[in-house]
């Protein structure tokens, strides 16, 4: 059914305290596009399985599709756009454009939060721990090897090493 | 003046055809701030959402959308009757398939519904959310028909025709036949067979499908905002079926989430979000949500295939005899039809060989299920898992190794042109160098070496090979011949601006591949300007050359030779202007990185920014006479072959666990031939990405339905598609035979992965199957398949239904009385009753 938004929330997206009366079952991912107009992390599978709306809430990584926004009340949320902003995965990014690891763009957003969660939790990872991190990103267009390519690369860049 | 050397015999300034260059347009996808039809947003826009058929065959008695009209929020609700008085119906046949019949089609039916999923109603609100609520509050009474659902059984005297108005359920055959098929076979030293199957799948495209269409009713004129590859196709689509002239379309494609064939079909309730924009005259926006994917875009690759092989005693293949069936759904999908992919595989198998006699047979046939049609490699991964599958049995046979069967009888190198026994002609191909390439690439006998010794310690490991051949740069004669207005052709128009930048305006589309990379490379080297000089716009009809998109690999064989003839044009107008500028002979000079110098010394006379500026605001001190032509069109198609055909081979290397069945993959390899590459960069990941959604096909993917017709996997946590972990590295190798077509000399490149894929993973896992004498032949490859071939589980294949499924338990279901409610639907356990038959 249609509801008036009734639930007051109050949270803080990319640095920006932002306030807003939402509907109880809006979940994260439509918070973030349709309220915020943040429309860099995308809507994919709605079931958890895709990652696409991959965001972090206080410093973890969640599924923007299964969080409800109503329980996100003195969160930190960050998007693609803030991490971009902040220049935190810039090294990511040009290594995603340089390996062509992005080809559509739709996973790429989830997929680079995902891989900065990675490298944070373990800066030195195999190609199979690379692997096996993303294997919640669904990428239909790479294929994978060339997003693990640039995760390696920039792991071992980060580590003071060339890359493979 | 117009000759391309190649690139990489000379580290020249201004040479980007040939190098790996990174695309243009990825930045902004990599900060979150590409531009996605979803991310669209206007005044006054509203959403629609589909009640959608819960039965797979059903009489529509009654709507009732007096509840869900009433909720707040709401605006209209539209059935198939308020919307056919506003659009033409299409029927999706082509001429030259000869006795093709398909039905009329309307945005939404009149009266039944023909497959589990299909729109039947919409509501538009001022929310997607409040559009659904209302969807589960619309009251629809149908009156549940038999359903035709099997394809081996569509044609049996039992099943009742989906449009009895055709007569039948058959909605194409045909037989491509030559030399002496019966002869070849009663005169083989061996002959092997088996029966092959392709599970139903679909393309899963991560952003789903998407339309925003507004409709101005002061100026006439609709703009379409819409994820398809081909904007001119579906401008014309547009006009035609909602009645209007063309030039009052516009189609404007922004980012699109790939596509893979997906996005270039003509979708009802993509029509019907136009036609009710127009009728509201506003915004209309349509977002398939995941479920409504897997019901409602075109599914693939349904056939069962009985196949055999005659080789004499040399081991040479003396003839290929195949029958094959598809199952397509209620209707041939517009304006490609749904008969290409059978017409495809009876074109396409026995492909890479040497053999005289031939005869394949395909049946394609009316179901109740959701619609199938091309998707990435049309037929490619079919024709290409049969003729290898039977490759290696007939190497088996004659106790000869695959390489050494293959070696006897692929089309040798340096014998084209020729034609193939199913009529298709070869301009040049390179099979024997690609399949030495690829053995360089693989150390074959240390593989075969490793293989015995794991053997001995109970470790089953297989090596898989597979030659292919890729259709790529289609000519009219694909679809155009037929009576469809699909382009073959493509343009491109170039501009050197006053500031001495490029823009360049192609007919083809970008969905990732990478077309506005090669693009402004081309561009920027025959313009011969810096790369990062050259501006590249694609995907919208009121602003780039009348082109066909994106579709069947021709972005860079046609769109880049457009793009290599209009930059030529532009440079030889701009160095007309130069040899008047500086009194010299035009000849006599070039334009080199954005410099016009001498020809022969290579002296920089004047930047091309001075000679644009000139023309554009100091035109009163040139020549009165000169022309001054700084933009030109060149539009390519091809002249001699009808597709030019690619070639290449794969190998795969894979572990079985002959106790659960499972599949490791441990290495894929992959050598092709696309002819001239542009950006090895982009070529190398559309090869990996191709192989990949082959492998997901081969091993994972199907779109299970039950007997009853109802689709079983409506989620991604339900239709498996390949995820990093299980995916292996992939090594990509190639051979270059360009295509003398064009100047530029690219052929296709991104469906060879695809095409070939499917048929190494088969055979990889037969042959590590080879101790116990188990072999698989229906994809998807599961554990339980595998099991079953090694007689450890009970067989019981064909069928539909996975384990434990809800469906098992459901029996047929019975033609109701008519008044009976849509909520007796709930009872069902299927999915798709649940999900569109909410209340």
């Amino acid at each position: 059914m249609s509801a008036i938004p009734d639930i007051a929330v109050s949270l803080t997206v990319n640095g920006e305290r932002v306030s807003r009366r939402i509907e109880a079952r809006r979940h994260l991912i439509d918070f973030l596009r349709l309220d915020l107009g943040l429309m860099g992390s995308h809507t994919g599978c709605e079931h958890g399985v895709c990652g696409a709306c991959t965001v972090r809430v206080d410093g973890r990584i969640v599924r923007g599709c299964l969080v409800l926004a109503a329980s996100l009340d003195g969160s930190q949320v960050e998007t693609i756009e803030g991490v971009s902003d902040s220049g935190e995965i810039v090294d990511l990014q040009e290594a995603f454009i340089a390996r062509n690891a992005c080809q559509c763009g739709y996973c790429t957003s989830g997929m680079l939060m995902t891989a900065a969660d990675l490298l944070k939790a373990n800066p030195r990872p195999t190609r199979e721990e690379i692997r096996e991190h993303i294997s919640g990103n669904y990428c239909r267009c790479t294929g994978y090897h060339a997003i693990v390519d640039a995760v390696e690369t920039v792991a071992a860049k980060r580590n003071g090493r060339a890359g493979p | 003046m117009n000759e391309i050397i190649d690139p990489r015999s000379v580290d020249r300034p201004n040479s980007y055809i040939g190098k790996s260059i990174p695309r243009p347009n990825a930045r902004k996808l990599v900060e979150g701030r590409g531009q996605f039809v979803d991310d669209i947003v206007m005044p006054r826009m509203v959403h629609v959402a589909f009640v959608r058929s819960p039965h797979p065959h059903a009489k529509i008695l009654r709507i009732d959308g007096a509840e869900a009209i009433a909720m707040p929020g709401v605006v209209r609700l539209f059935t198939g009757a308020d919307l056919a008085k506003h659009c033409e119906p299409w029927v999706a046949v082509l001429a030259h398939l000869k006795g093709m019949k398909s039905a009329p089609q309307l945005p939404l039916p009149l009266e039944r519904a023909t497959w589990a999923g299909e729109a039947v109603a919409a509501v538009v609100a001022e929310t997607r959310a409040v559009a659904e609520d209302a969807v589960a509050c619309v009251r629809i009474e149908y009156e549940p028909l038999p359903a035709a659902v099997d394809m081996e059984t569509a044609l049996s005297p039992g099943t009742p025709a989906i449009h009895p108005d055709l007569g039948d359920n058959l909605c194409f055959q045909r037989v491509n036949e030559s030399g002496k098929v019966d002869e070849a076979f009663a005169a083989a030293h061996k002959v092997v067979e088996a029966t092959f199957h392709s599970a139903r799948h679909t393309g899963v495209t991560l952003e789903p499908r998407s339309i925003l269409a507004d409709y101005n009713r002061g100026s006439a004129k609709l703009t379409v905002y819409h994820a398809t590859q081909a904007p001119h196709m579906m401008q014309g689509v547009f006009a035609k079926h909602l009645r209007m002239p063309e030039g009052d379309v516009r189609v404007i494609c922004s980012d699109i989430g790939g596509s893979y064939g997906i996005k270039v079909h003509v979708y009802p309730d993509e029509v019907a979000t136009a036609v009710i924009a127009k009728i509201m005259a506003r915004p209309v926006k349509f977002i398939a949500d995941r479920l409504e994917s897997f019901a409602t875009d075109i599914h693939a690759r349904d056939h069962r295939i009985t196949a055999r092989m005659a080789v004499d005693a040399e081991g040479r293949i003396t003839a290929i005899d195949i029958d094959d069936l598809t199952g397509i759904g209620p209707y041939s999908v517009y304006p490609r039809t749904s008969a290409v992919e059978g017409n495809q595989v009876v074109n396409l198998v026995g492909g890479p060989y040497d053999f005289a006699n031939f005869r394949a047979k395909t049946t394609v046939v009316f179901q109740n299920k959701t619609p199938t049609c091309q998707y990435r490699a049309v037929g490619h991964p079919i024709a290409t898992a049969v003729t290898e599958g039977l490759v290696d049995l007939a190497a088996e046979a004659l106790g000869l190794d695959p390489v050494e069967l293959r070696r006897r009888n692929l089309m040798q190198d340096g014998t084209y042109p020729r034609t193939s026994p199913a009529g298709m002609k070869f301009e040049g191909l390179s099979h024997e160098k690609s399949l030495d390439t690829l053995l360089g690439m693989i150390d074959y006998a240390g593989l075969r070496a490793e293989q015995e010794r794991l053997r001995a310690k109970g470790v089953h490991r297989g090596i898989g090979l597979a030659s292919f051949i890729e259709l790529t740069n289609p000519s009219p004669f694909m679809y155009g011949i037929g009576g469809a207005r699909i382009s073959a052709q493509d343009g491109c128009t170039v501009r050197i601006d006053p500031d001495g930048s490029v823009m360049a305006a192609t007919g083809v589309t970008e969905q990732g591949q990478g077309t506005e990379a090669i693009i402004r490379q081309i561009v920027a080297e025959a313009v011969g300007v810096p790369i990062g000089e050259v501006r590249v716009i694609t995907g919208d009809t009121l602003t780039t050359p009348y082109g066909g998109g994106t579709w069947a690999c021709r972005g860079a064989g046609i769109g880049g030779e457009a793009a290599l003839q209009s930059g030529l044009a532009v440079k030889e107008a701009a160095l007309k202007v130069a040899g008047a500028m500086l009194q010299a002979q035009p000849d006599a000079l070039d334009l080199i990185d954005g410099q016009i110098v001498e020809r022969k010394t290579g002296q920089a006379r004047m930047p091309l920014a001075e000679l644009a500026r000139i023309v554009y605001f100091r035109g009163d001190t040139l020549p009165p006479d000169l022309p001054r032509e700084l933009m030109q069109t060149r539009h390519f198609i091809t002249k001699e072959y009808p597709f030019a055909f690619t070639n290449g081979v794969q190998a795969c290397w894979l572990e079985v666990d002959i106790d659960t069945g499972m599949v490791n993959l441990l290495k894929h390899w992959c050598v092709e031939d696309c002819g001239r590459i542009i950006n090895p960069l982009l070529v190398d990941e559309q090869v990996r990405g191709g192989i990949v959604q082959g492998i997901g096909g081969a091993l994972y993917e199907h779109c299970v339905y039950s007997p009853e017709g109802q689709l079983l996997v409506g989620s991604m946590a339900d239709y498996l598609v390949p995820m990093a972990a299980e995916m292996p590295d992939i090594e990509v190798g190639h051979v270059e035979t360009p295509t003398r077509e064009s100047l530029l000399g690219a052929k296709g490149a991104g469906e060879a992965g695809t095409a070939g894929a499917p048929a190494a993973v088969m055979n990889a896992i037969n042959d590590a199957l080879k101790p116990f004498g188990a072999k698989v032949f229906a994809q998807p490859f599961t554990p339980e398949r595998i099991l079953a071939a090694l007689g450890k589980v009970p067989a019981r294949w064909p069928v539909e239904s996975p384990a434990g499924s809800p469906s098992a338990a459901t029996p047929a279901p019975q033609p109701r009385a008519p008044g009976v409610q849509a909520q007796a639907a709930e009872k069902s356990p299927s999915l798709l009753a649940r999900m569109f038959g909410r209340r």
